[in-house]
This record gives C-alpha cells, structure tokens and sequence, in this order.
C-alpha cells in the first residue's frame, strides 16, 4: 500500500464556506419574519422569486465558464446574495425587476469578476443600485407598514410579483422619505402628523432593524465575522446624526436613533458591510472601511439626492477596500512598531 | 505569579494526546538494523569515520562533526557497520540521504563513558565541547545543534534561560511524558546550562493542559531557583518566538535570534541530553517518542534508538496498516508524511503519527478564499494571510514580501481555519521557495555582470597596453631612421650597424611583436593580393575578350586590387627596412609566381640595404612617379571612353594619392641630398 503525501498541516478545524452561508441565510430569518409581519407577504415573494433566479443564473455562469455546477453551487453564496437582494427590493415588486437586480448581481458583479472571492463589489448591492437607478419609481414604492394600511394577502403577493399588471397596490412615503421632503415641520410635530414614523426609526422599519440586529449579534456570536466594521459604522452614523440632530428643529437630520433603527442601517450594517469579499481585511482596515461607510450613510441620506443610502455608501466604500488594504497591515510579529519600539 | 503575556492569533485544535499517555516511557529495543542519516541537524552534515565492515561499539562516534555547526553521529548500540549509502530518510522531500547503516550484534556493549563528576569545575569550553560532541541538537523540532546556540557571545550577555516543556502539538506526548518521569533529569540538565550561560532566571514554560508535568516539575525545582511557569493552552504557544513573547512580553526580532533580546531557548529533552551527556558520559543516541493515532492499538511512548526504522516502533504499538492512508512524522499540525514506514526517525523525531482516515480525513479540494480574514485572525505572525495568498497565488513575490512572507513559521493555523480548505501554508512553502530561487538567481546574473564587466576591463587594459607596446615599436623604428639619417651616407661602420640590429630587434621583443611572424604576415598578404590580381586580370582579360557588360566592374576590381598590393608591397618593404634581418634564410628554388614574387623583392630588399638613403628615396620617387604616370594614362582613357562616374572617382583618387606621395618622395629625397 503506498502511503499518501501531502504537506502539513494535516488537521483541519470544523469551519466551512458553505456552513458560513448558511448561518448567514439563518440568520437573515428574524429580519424577514418582522418585514412579512408588518409588509406582508411581499418580501417571501421576493426572496423565493430571486432565490430561484439567483440559483439559474450560477448554474448558467458556472456551466459557461466551465466549471463543476454541484462543488460550486454547494456553497450557498448565490442564495446569500439573492436573499440579500430580495430584502433590500420592496415588497410586491415585479418579477422582472427582480430578475434584472438578479441578474446584474450574479452575471455582472460576480462571474464577471471570475466567480465568488474575486468579486470587487458587494453583488446585491449592485443589483440594487442598478434598479435604483433604472427603475426609480419601482424601486422607492414600499407598501405601507400593517397599522397605516390594508396588507395584501400571499395571493396578492404572488400577482404582485408575476402579473404585476393585474396588480393595483397601494404605495406609501417611507420615514426617511418624509424626512428628506421636510422642510418646514419639528421633529417631533412631523412624527405626529405621519403614522408610519412608529416610535423611534418607522412603523415596522424600527422591528425590522431590531430583528437584523439580534441576527447579526448571533452571526458575531458564531464568529462568522468581528465586530470592528458594523460597530465602527453604526457608532459613526450615531455620531454624525447626534452631531446634526439640532434638537429637533424642522432643519434637523433626524435623531441617532431613528437613523439607526431606520432604512437598511442594521440590515446594512450586519448583511453587507460584513461581506468579506468585497471589504477591507485587516482589523484597521475593517474600522476605517466601517466608519466611511457611515459617514457616507449619513452624508447622502441628509446631503444627496436617494433618501437612503447604504447601497452607495457600500459600493463607493468597496472601491477604497485596496486602498485601505494598502496602508492598514498589521505589524507583524518582530518587526518594528512605529517609533521604533517592538 | 508571574505575569505571563498572550501572543496574537493561535488556534485550538482537538488535543488528542490522553492516548498516548496511559502508560510509562517503555524501551523499544534495538531492532536488528540501524540508520543513522549524516544529516539530522541543522548545518554542515558529518562525516563518516568508520569503514564498511568495522565494529563499532554503543556511543562510540562513526561520523565526526565537519564545522562550527556541526554535530557528530554515534553508534546506538554494538555491530557492524554493514553499508555507507544513501537511504530513503525522512524528510519532507521524500528524497535519499547518506546514511551509515549498522547491524546490530545483540550485544549491545557500551563503549567506556566519561562521565563529569562535578561541572563546576570544568571549564565552560570543555562541557560545551562534551556537549558538541555527544551529538546534541535541538529536540523540540529544529535540530540546531545545541552547543552553537550555548556559545554566548560577551557583548550579549543572556538574561532569560527558557526550558520549553509547552508541547502544543497535538498528539505529541513526549516531553508531557518526560516532564512526568524525568523531572528531576530536566532540572539537572537545566542547571548545567543555567551554570554555562549564567542568565539571571530560567523559566520553564508548560501549558496549562499538562497538570501531572507541571506538579512534578515543581517538586524537582524546588530550591534550585528555577521557575515553572504555567499559561494558558493555545497552539502554537510552544513555537520559540510565541513561548518567548508569553514568557517575557518581547519578540524576537524579525530575521534576528532569541539571543538579540538576551534570551536562549531550549527544548525539555535538549536539556536531558545535555545532563546525560554531562554526568553520564553518554552521547544522544535515543530518545522518546510518541507513537500515536488510530492506526495503532496501543498508542505509547517509546525510548528508542537513533536510526531506528519507523515500521519497528509502529509493529511494537501494533500497526494496523490497512487502516492508515498516511504516515506522519512529526504532529497533526507540522509534521511531514514520510513515504515509506522503514525511514528512521532521527534526533528530531518526537512523533510518529498513524491516523485512520476518519481520523485525519484527505483535504477536500479548496474553494475559492472569500477573504473572510479568520486566517488573519488565527496567524501568530500577525500576518494578513488571506493577502499572502492572493500575492502567491498570483506570483506577485514583491507584494508578498513586503506583506512579511518570510517572518510566516508555517504553523499551519491559518490553514487550520480556512473554512475553504485552502492549502495556505503549502502557497507559503511554494512562494518563499520561489523567492529564494529569484534571489539566487539575481545574485547569479549580478555575479556574471561582475564577470563580464571584470573581463571588458582587463580586455581594454590589454588593448592599452598593446598600443603602448605598438608606439613604442614605432618609436624605436624612429629612432633608428634618425641614426642612419645622422650617420648620413657615410658607409656604415659594420658593427654599430649590428649593435643597433640587435637593439631594434631586442626592442621589438621586448615589446612583444614577434618580428619573424609579422613579416611572414606581410609576405602572405602581398602573396594572396598578387593571387588576387591575377585572378582578377585572367577573369578582365576573359569578360574583355566576351564583350561582357561587367567589364568595368572587373576593371575598376583589378585597379583597387593592384593599388592593395602596392600597399601590401610597400609595407612589406617599410617593415623590412625597419628590421633588416642580417639571416634571411638563402632563397630556395622558386617554383611559384608568388615565391619568384618574394624573391624579388627579398632581392630588392636586400640592394636596398647596400644603396644610400639618397639613392633610395630618388628610386622609390622614380617608381612613384612611374605609377603615377600609369595611372594619369588611365584616367585619361576612362574619360575619354565615357566610362562610369564612380570608376572615374576611383581613378582620380588614386591619381590624387600617388601624387601626394610624389611629393612627399621628392621632399625626402631633397633631404636625403642636404644632408
């Protein structure tokens, strides 16, 4: 019997690629459960819909570029995107909305690139921001949260998305939306002349972002990432907002907390700016790639020109990443601090 | 308690070591065949002393130690020295090695030891020689012999002694096991060196996951003054750099050694050897080893000979070789597989690990990196491994360099954690090899630069001096015109003729020309320029006689080929001049055109030598002007023929020359008359 030769080390830890998938899948589930709730069944559609589609697209881009379907498809990372898409999309899109987002995010963002670690840009952010841009006025049309209007039924939700003709939905300003067109109301008179402001960050965007907190503290819990780039970009957004706040005038921002628990902050913060692929690697790199990302969050939300902007903040963030990777090594074992010392 | 610092990244792999410790360090015997490499060091390998055939006693040396860091190898039991050859050894390149093999007698009869009844005092020159020369090396892993690492130098005085009892392999049980039994071998063996090196405190460093060595050790140091210091289980906290940074919250230099910051570094079963070597007189030829995995039923630790093979300790544990897929020497973690079970395990050999293949399952194939950074997180190095990758993986060697490639001690924790199964530690492996071969090669392309620049010096130098040689030359040839003008036409006095010959000619040799070869150089040109012109004339003649168009072209050929053997002529005759050589051979029956041709002008030569240089030079202007004359002729024809523009340049050139000369002949000869 000829003995094997391989090369040390011969032992190998229980962590996988397509095990960390999966826990970030599972973890995504609080988030989705809070949005069906208070959205109604429109966000399932999405994320079954893109699920489908994203899991096509691999397979088509796999089987063109030659490579083997079940190894690569077995490591989940096309559901991740397309479950990440299909929560950043509003409910009761179109099907063919969602295949385009689909489409750009695996075909372009991703096998482009040459496939899954050599993909520049956060793939679902992508998508989104080429909808964002090509369908303005689907992609800002969110339904009312339960509690300010009617909620369409699963069938509802399921004509929605496939005969969106058939379909008459009924649309609603966002909290950041009415933030950004306010221009002559308090805070606090604003709050009570919108229902859908809820409590502290939207009527169900506050539950939402509570959900994909809780989420993302367990994926943190597991390991499957470290805090530095969500903490440093959720304490820079607190920052900036605190800064802004103005306590509450009719010029305000809008308070930390809303901006925390409003939009896609947590969703962003735990979902997207974590995505390894696409960030900076080092433990600097990740606190800097973090507190740019929220700053630029803040920055457009009150300066630009979309009411919510964690997709650009990303991917303008994505573009630094080498640069960050660049001047953030850590010092490595033995060779001089700066100064001199060891 | 001593405070005790935590490292950057490690890992925690499953331990597994329980197996191999339930029962006591047993003898493994002497099997009926030793293999003893000459290389199980790092260094100058050592050299065989004994011959095939010859008997050798137990301990007593049969390859010396060749250089500084260099160790000797000796006979682990009594035998034959039955072959000196190169056998398969272990080595992660599964490649041969020399190796003195020895078949064992049964006997196994000691050589006489000398011992050291008290260290103290003996000169620390001698025990560091007794301990170079009982072969200790390194035990840990390394093999850097031990005395080359004891040698303190004065300006760097050592302040921290460390024992490394951490052990943080998994599986490995051996110094567990040594520290369990030998406690009190380790703290004399810690005392000798303490008492070589004198620091100000020795240390030794056991991980917490070891409670029976750590009560033991502590027994056995108590009142010596040497601490036991007890951290925190992590792999890889028994890598020298971790175990000296938990220790004393320092780091070694990069590309430096512990001694830079005052520290020296020893393995537990180093310091046992030393106080074998020391008080028992006896040279490193056994040790412990773990012999562990499923693959065996009864995991245990054996002493074993130096040069024992693998297979005879893994049949004593009771292999099972149908369960075992790979063979490692070494741990789970940093150990190689070897690719035969009948290498030897040597003095570095801790572990011989047999894993089932539920055990220690092959890798599956790697996926992409998606940079999650829990490689960055694992590294000891502080490295950013998942970037080393990427530079690797793209051969970008510089990027990887300057990313610390080489302070990487390929612990394997990276790729340990690497939920991609990417085999990282082996691009590390492949990357420095490559950058080592790019570094050798630039100091190979420098060195020949270097060469060649060497070699275009000295060929200018040569030139140099050959051109000094040539004005010389042509100074002495001056020199000698200006005597025979002085002397004018008066006859020359024979033997100041003769003396100024040989000065000339000496002259000349001195400066290197050889003057018979130089004046067969000209003698060959004129011959093959006349062969030439003959040629050339038979084949005008012919195309004349044709009418063909190529007429003017031969003619204008014949024209430059007779000016160049007027030239060659001349210089034949200018440098015959220069060097009249008093024994020309007598001229022997010509029976060529070309012969006939140097006779003449050896002839001619030889009436010149009798005529005055008023004579001479009225000849030499009379044949001038004669040529000239032709050649005036010639143009005149071609012009009036209409012939070609370029052979009337040619002719009108030539023209222009010999009345050049003419004129200088004239001058020279009105000088020649004047004087």
């Amino acid at each position: 019997m000829s003995l094997m030769r391989i090369t040390s080390p011969h032992a190998h830890g229980p962590s996988r690629t397509s095990r960390v998938m999966q826990q970030v899948l599972l973890a995504t589930l609080p988030g989705v459960i809070v949005l069906t709730h208070f959205f109604g069944f429109g966000t399932l559609v999405n994320i079954f819909w893109a699920g489908i589609l994203a899991v096509a697209f691999e397979a088509l881009a796999l089987k063109l570029r030659k490579r083997p379907l079940g190894f690569y498809l077995g490591d989940y990372s096309a559901l991740v995107t397309a479950v990440l898409l299909g929560i950043a999309l509003p409910p009761y899109s179109p099907w063919w909305l969602i295949a385009v987002g689909i489409a750009s995010a695996i075909l372009l963002a991703k096998h482009l690139y040459g496939g899954l670690g050599y993909n520049p840009f956060n793939p679902a952010m992508v998508g989104y921001v080429v909808l964002l841009i090509s369908f303005p006025v689907q992609m800002t049309s969110w339904a009312p949260p339960r509690g300010a209007g009617e909620l369409p039924g699963l069938i509802d939700a399921l004509q929605a998305c496939f005969l969106p003709a058939s379909f008459d939905g009924v649309t609603m300003a966002t909290p950041l939306d009415l933030l950004k067109q306010n221009d002559s109301l308090l805070m606090e008179d604003l709050w009570q002349a919108n229902p859908q402001f809820g409590r502290w960050g939207g009527l169900g965007w506050e539950w939402a972002s509570i959900a994909f907190l809780a989420g993302g503290l367990w994926l943190l819990y597991q390991r499957v990432f470290t805090w530095h780039a969500p903490l440093s970009m959720l304490a820079t957004l607190t920052l900036m907002a605190a800064l802004f706040y103005d306590g509450g005038s009719s010029a305000s921002g809008g308070s930390p907390l809303f901006h925390l628990l409003s939009g896609a902050t947590m969703f962003g913060a735990f979902f997207i700016v974590t995505d390894p692929v696409s960030s900076a690697v080092s433990v600097r790199g990740r606190l800097i790639y973090g507190a740019l990302i929220g700053l630029l969050v803040y920055l457009i939300r009150i300066f630009g020109n979309y009411p919510d902007a964690v997709a650009f903040a990303v991917l303008i963030m994505n573009l630094a990443a080498p640069f960050i990777d660049q001047y953030t090594q850590p010092r490595t074992y033995g060779h001089a601090r700066q100064g001199g010392d060891r | 308690m001593r405070k005790v610092f935590d490292f950057h990244g490690g890992i925690h792999p499953a331990e597994n070591k329980h197996q191999s410790l339930r029962t006591p360090i047993a003898s493994a015997g002497v099997p009926a065949e030793l293999i003893l490499p000459l290389s199980q060091h790092i260094g100058a390998p050592a050299e065989p002393i004994v011959e095939v055939g010859q008997r050798v006693l137990k301990g007593q040396v049969v390859a010396a130690a060749s250089g500084f860091v260099s160790v000797p190898v000796h006979a682990p039991t009594s035998g034959q020295v039955t072959a000196i050859e190169d056998r398969l050894i272990a080595h992660p390149s599964g490649l041969s090695a020399p190796c003195i093999v020895i078949t064992s007698d049964g006997l196994d009869q000691w050589q006489e030891c000398q011992p050291v009844a008290d260290y103290h005092s003996v000169d620390k020159a001698d025990l560091l020689a007794r301990i170079r020369d009982a072969g200790i090396a390194g035990m840990g892993g390394a093999g850097f012999p031990t005395a080359v690492k004891l040698t303190v130098k004065p300006q760097a005085p050592i302040a921290t002694l460390i024992l490394n009892g951490t052990e943080c392999e998994p599986y490995i049980t051996a110094d567990d096991i040594l520290m369990r039994e030998r406690a009190q071998h380790i703290i004399e063996g810690a005392q000798i060196l303490s008492h070589l090196i004198e620091p100000s405190e020795v240390l030794i460093g056991i991980e917490d996951n070891k409670p029976e060595s750590i009560a033991a050790m502590q027994v056995a140091a108590q009142g010596t003054g040497i601490e036991i210091v007890v951290f925190p289980t992590k792999y890889p906290s028994g890598g020298e750099k971790q175990l000296i940074e938990i220790l004393t919250g320092k780091q070694v230099p990069s590309g430096g050694l512990p001694a830079d910051i005052g520290v020296i570094c020893q393995n537990v079963g180093s310091a046992v050897a030393v106080r074998d070597a020391i008080l028992e007189g006896k040279p490193l030829i056994s040790r412990v080893v773990t012999v562990t995995g499923e693959a065996v039923e009864e995991p245990q630790n054996l002493e074993a000979l130096i040069g024992t093979p693998m297979s005879y300790l893994l049949q004593t544990a009771g292999y099972q070789a149908a369960k075992n897929q790979r063979l490692i020497m070494g741990g789970p973690m940093m150990g190689f597989t070897v690719p035969d079970a009948d290498v030897p395990i040597v003095k570095t050999t801790n572990c011989i690990l047999a894993p089932s293949a539920a055990e220690l399952p092959a890798p599956p194939p790697a996926q992409p990196c998606i940079r999650c950074g829990m490689c960055a997180e694992a590294c000891p190095a502080s490295l950013l491994p998942q970037q080393l990758f990427w530079f690797a993986q793209g051969k970008e060697f510089e990027k990887a360099e300057q990313h610390n490639l080489f302070d990487c001690i390929e612990c394997g924790a990276c790729s340990y954690v690497c939920p991609s199964t990417i085999p990282l530690v082996q691009y590390y492996r492949a990357a420095k090899a490559e950058v080592i071969q790019i570094r050798q090669d630039a100091e190979k392309s420098e060195h020949s630069r270097l060469r060649f620049e060497a070699r275009q010096a000295r060929k200018e130098r040569e030139e140099a001096e050959k051109e000094a040689k040539r004005a010389a030359r042509k100074k002495a040839a001056e020199e000698k015109a200006r005597l025979a003008a002085e002397q004018g036409d008066a006859q020359e006095d024979p033997i100041q003729a003769a003396i100024e010959r040989a000065k000339a000619k000496k002259a000349a040799q001195a400066s290197g020309g050889d003057a018979e070869s130089e004046l067969e150089k000209l003698e060959k040109l004129v011959i093959t320029t006349r062969k030439r012109l003959e040629t050339a004339s038979t084949k005008l003649e012919a195309a004349k006689a044709e009418g063909s168009e190529h007429v003017d072209a031969l003619q204008l050929g014949v024209d430059k080929t007779s000016a160049k053997l007027a030239a060659a002529e001349q210089a034949l005759h200018a440098y015959q001049q220069a060097n009249p050589s008093p024994d020309i051979p007598a001229p022997a029956a010509p029976d060529d055109a070309a012969q006939a041709a140097i006779e003449r002008a050896m002839a001619a030569r030889q009436a010149d030598a009798a005529k005055s240089p008023e004579e001479k030079a009225r000849e030499s202007l009379q044949k001038l002007e004669a040529r000239l004359a032709k050649s005036e002729a010639r143009l005149q024809e071609g012009r009036a023929a209409g012939e070609e523009e370029k052979i009337i340049i040619a002719l009108e050139s030539t023209v222009e020359r010999l009345r050049e000369k003419v004129a200088a002949g004239k001058a020279q000869l009105k000088q020649a008359e004047t004087c």
